[in-house]
């Protein structure tokens, strides 16, 4: 056994090499995409198989809620297997920093992704990346083109204009205005105020302000979005207060709803059940002309086991995960999870598309609370859940709301404490 | 002389061992050892002892302690409710199930038991639906009769979240007290019920008079069982709600707070340590609780030779 893994490894090297003939390595992937899993097995391993005779990918999902767990339990048990599909931020930098995850900083294909691209999956300092980008997720608002043709609207570019499409909708009464409900509450943070909120804090400037210390949540340019928020209450279906996260999609998919705050994550599903035409356009800018920024976050990487027996083939793939090719797979097999490489890549979706030629005009960040702020007690990333659900329900006011995610921040978070 | 030394029996030892070792492996190891681990912290990567500072930290930062009192009086109030409400109408339906002249008793007991035998998670869901203001048949249902004003999201509003979630638990488990009680009032012997009609106590009076007292205490073991069941619940807010236990915290109770610590929540890391200070705590409310019940009120209870 020990004996075969040996020869394994060796030839795994010559593979590297190019020399790639003979006995197979086979790789597998831990994931929590595991809707994802006939994409992998029928578009993704096949091509790089093709490409790459000798080494096998077997991709094994778990379950999302509670791929955290049983990843951390496999790799300590030494069971897990040989690339790691990464979370962003603190849950995989604890396992780079535990030695679970190797460093990757110096495979070629690391040159191909941006700084912010790497962000998810460095360390603090940017000095170590342990996984390779995968995709990003881009917010925005998906609509009905069907419904806004009936009523003769257009898309909204302003807040104002954002507001008056709304009241249009209202008034005419045939379609509920928004989709969102906050019984889930992290719809109200994720599609609300991470949505809409960049435009306000200018993305990264006021997100790296936050986090050395400059800014606070109490500063008019982390209010104002809870205050849009709170406009928000009055547009969105009745009993909004219980409505759950598949109850909104699928208020937008039967067409009773309007316009949908979204992640472009819904791409795929709903081009499957919806039957009319959608459309989609970026967070509105508070002002006429003002410069605009979206949140195209870092959501999917992949790593390699530091103990895995096949570093070399596991670096194989991660430079192929890395390459253009693979983002061009991938951006077409799942719409709406967008590449993070710099290549340029062709999206044949033409929603996944309108989503993607944002990137050239607005300045490109984050999610606020997703980088070192979410990493005391109490969690930021929890508390905005809550704070942007109170909001939009208005239960609470939003100067109260950022006043109290502030005390929070502070309590724990040093550069906050001056 | 060797006759009168006590002999070990061991055949006492034998039948006990297998029940005693699964159940100090899977029990009592575990329970221990949560109660030690709450004593610790990890501190750069290594678990030192700190005595009580998770405890300090429980019940001294606000951060902490606002939301374990707050976890706890949804508690009480999860609890009262289903004495309130679980518990008499458990009682009132045994009563009329065990009326002679009642038809289809077998049918009504089945039907009324059977929400005990699902799953959480099909009640939560089941009840989400229910209840949802957009597919939900509770709206029509109102509507039907006039009342369609009545209607509230009431799973997403503060005021009326937990009550409803208890009432939905009620809903599920009101067959345990009526089974119980009703096999408390078919162990009641007919003549005791006729020496009464003798003396005219009959129908309601005989109900107040004869049979509760007889079947009191049956309502005792129900509510200790109550008492701890409400005190580990979590599936049902967890399933309904989420580990947030939304809005805003108004149906964390102590099983949900006790999750999201030692578990984590989405950026959230589970703390090991933390949450085994709150297990603690909960084991501790429980023990009280139950002590309580023990020698405050098991022992005053009044028992009748039947």
């Amino acid at each position: 056994m020990t004996q075969r893994s040996l020869v394994g490894a060796l030839l795994a090297s010559t593979l590297l090499a190019g020399a790639a003939q003979a006995q197979d390595v086979t790789l597998t992937i831990e994931s929590w995409r595991n809707d994802d899993l006939s994409i992998w097995q029928d578009q993704i391993i096949p091509a790089f198989e093709a490409e790459h005779p000798g080494i096998k990918v077997n991709f094994a999902p778990s379950a999302p809620a509670e791929y955290n767990a049983v990843l951390n339990s496999k790799l300590d048990a030494g069971s897990a297997g040989d690339l790691i599909t990464c979370r962003p931020f603190d849950a995989s930098l604890a396992l780079y920093e535990g030695g679970k995850l190797a460093d990757l900083s110096d495979i070629e294909g690391m040159a191909n992704f941006s700084d912010v691209a790497k962000s998810g999956w460095s360390t603090d300092d940017g000095a170590a990346t342990y996984c390779v980008p995968m995709a990003s997720v881009i917010h925005g608002f998906i609509y009905n083109r069907d419904a806004f043709a009936e009523l003769g609207l257009e898309e909204p570019t302003t807040v104002d204009e954002f507001f008056a499409v709304l009241d249009a909708i209202k008034e005419d009464g045939s379609y509920i205005p928004m989709a969102m409900g906050t019984n889930d509450q992290w719809e109200a943070a994720t599609m609300g105020y991470q949505n809409i909120g960049p435009n306000y804090w200018k993305g990264e400037e006021g997100r790296q302000a936050l986090i050395e210390g400059k800014a606070s949540l109490t500063d008019p340019e982390w209010v104002e979005p809870y205050a849009q928020l709170a406009k928000w209450g009055d547009y969105l279906g009745d009993g909004f207060e219980a409505q759950t996260y598949p109850d909104s999609q699928n208020l937008f998919t039967l067409g009773r709803a309007a316009i949908y705050p979204a992640g472009s994550w819904e791409i795929s599903g709903f081009n499957n059940l919806a039957d009319f035409e959608m459309g989609a356009f970026p967070p509105p800018v508070p002002a006429e002309g003002d410069g605009c920024y979206i949140s195209d976050h870092t959501d999917i990487g992949i790593g390699m086991n530091a103990a895995t027996e096949h570093p070399d083939a596991a670096k194989t793939f991660l430079n192929w995960v890395a390459s253009p090719e693979f983002a061009t797979l991938y951006a077409n097999a799942l719409p709406g999870f967008f590449p993070l490489s710099d290549a340029a890549v062709e999206i044949e979706d033409p929603l996944a598309q309108e989503f993607a030629s944002w990137r050239q005009e607005c300045e490109s960040t984050i999610r606020s609370t997703y980088q070192i702020l979410s990493r005391g007690t109490p969690n930021l990333e929890n508390e905005t859940w809550n704070a942007s659900a109170q909001v939009v329900k208005g239960a609470e006011s939003p100067e109260d709301a950022a006043a109290r995610l502030q005390e929070g921040l502070s309590g724990w978070y040093e550069p906050q404490q001056q | 002389m060797s006759e009168s030394r006590p002999r070990i029996r061991w055949h006492i030892v034998v039948f006990l061992a297998p029940a005693v070792l699964v159940y100090t492996a899977v029990m009592i190891l575990p329970l221990f050892d949560t109660l030690r681990l709450a004593l610790y912290d990890e501190v750069e990567g290594e678990r030192v002892f700190v005595g009580l500072a998770n405890f300090r930290i429980l019940f001294g930062d606000p951060l902490w302690s606002d939301a374990f009192w707050n976890a706890l009086a949804n508690n009480f109030w999860f609890f009262l409710i289903h004495m309130a409400v679980q518990n008499p109408i458990g009682i009132a339906l045994a009563a009329i199930l065990s009326h002679p002249r009642l038809r289809f008793a077998a049918l009504y007991r089945s039907a009324i038991f059977i929400p005990t035998i699902l799953s959480f998670v099909i009640v939560g869901f089941a009840w989400k639906l229910i209840l949802s203001p957009i597919w939900g048949i509770a709206p029509g249902m109102l509507d039907a009769i006039g009342l369609r004003s009545l209607f509230a999201p009431w799973l997403g509003r503060e005021e009326t979240a937990l009550t409803t979630l208890a009432l939905i638990s009620v809903w599920q488990f009101v067959g345990i007290p009526m089974m119980l009680i009703y096999a408390a009032l078919l162990s009641i012997p007919e003549e005791i019920l006729e020496a009464g009609e003798c003396d005219g106590v009959t129908g309601l009076s005989a109900f107040w008079k004869i049979k509760l007292p007889l079947i009191l205490p049956a309502i005792g073991i129900i509510s200790i069982l109550t008492f701890v069941g409400n005190f580990n619940a979590f599936d049902l807010i967890y399933a309904a709600q989420g580990a947030l236990a939304g809005p805003d915290f108004s149906t964390d109770i102590l099983g949900t707070l006790l999750y999201r610590t030692f578990f984590g929540f989405q950026l959230q890391l589970g703390d090991p340590h933390m949450g085994s200070a709150v297990a603690s705590a909960m084991f501790a409310v429980i023990l009280i609780g139950v002590c309580i019940y023990l020698f405050g009120i098991q022992t005053r209870i009044r028992r009748y030779q039947l």
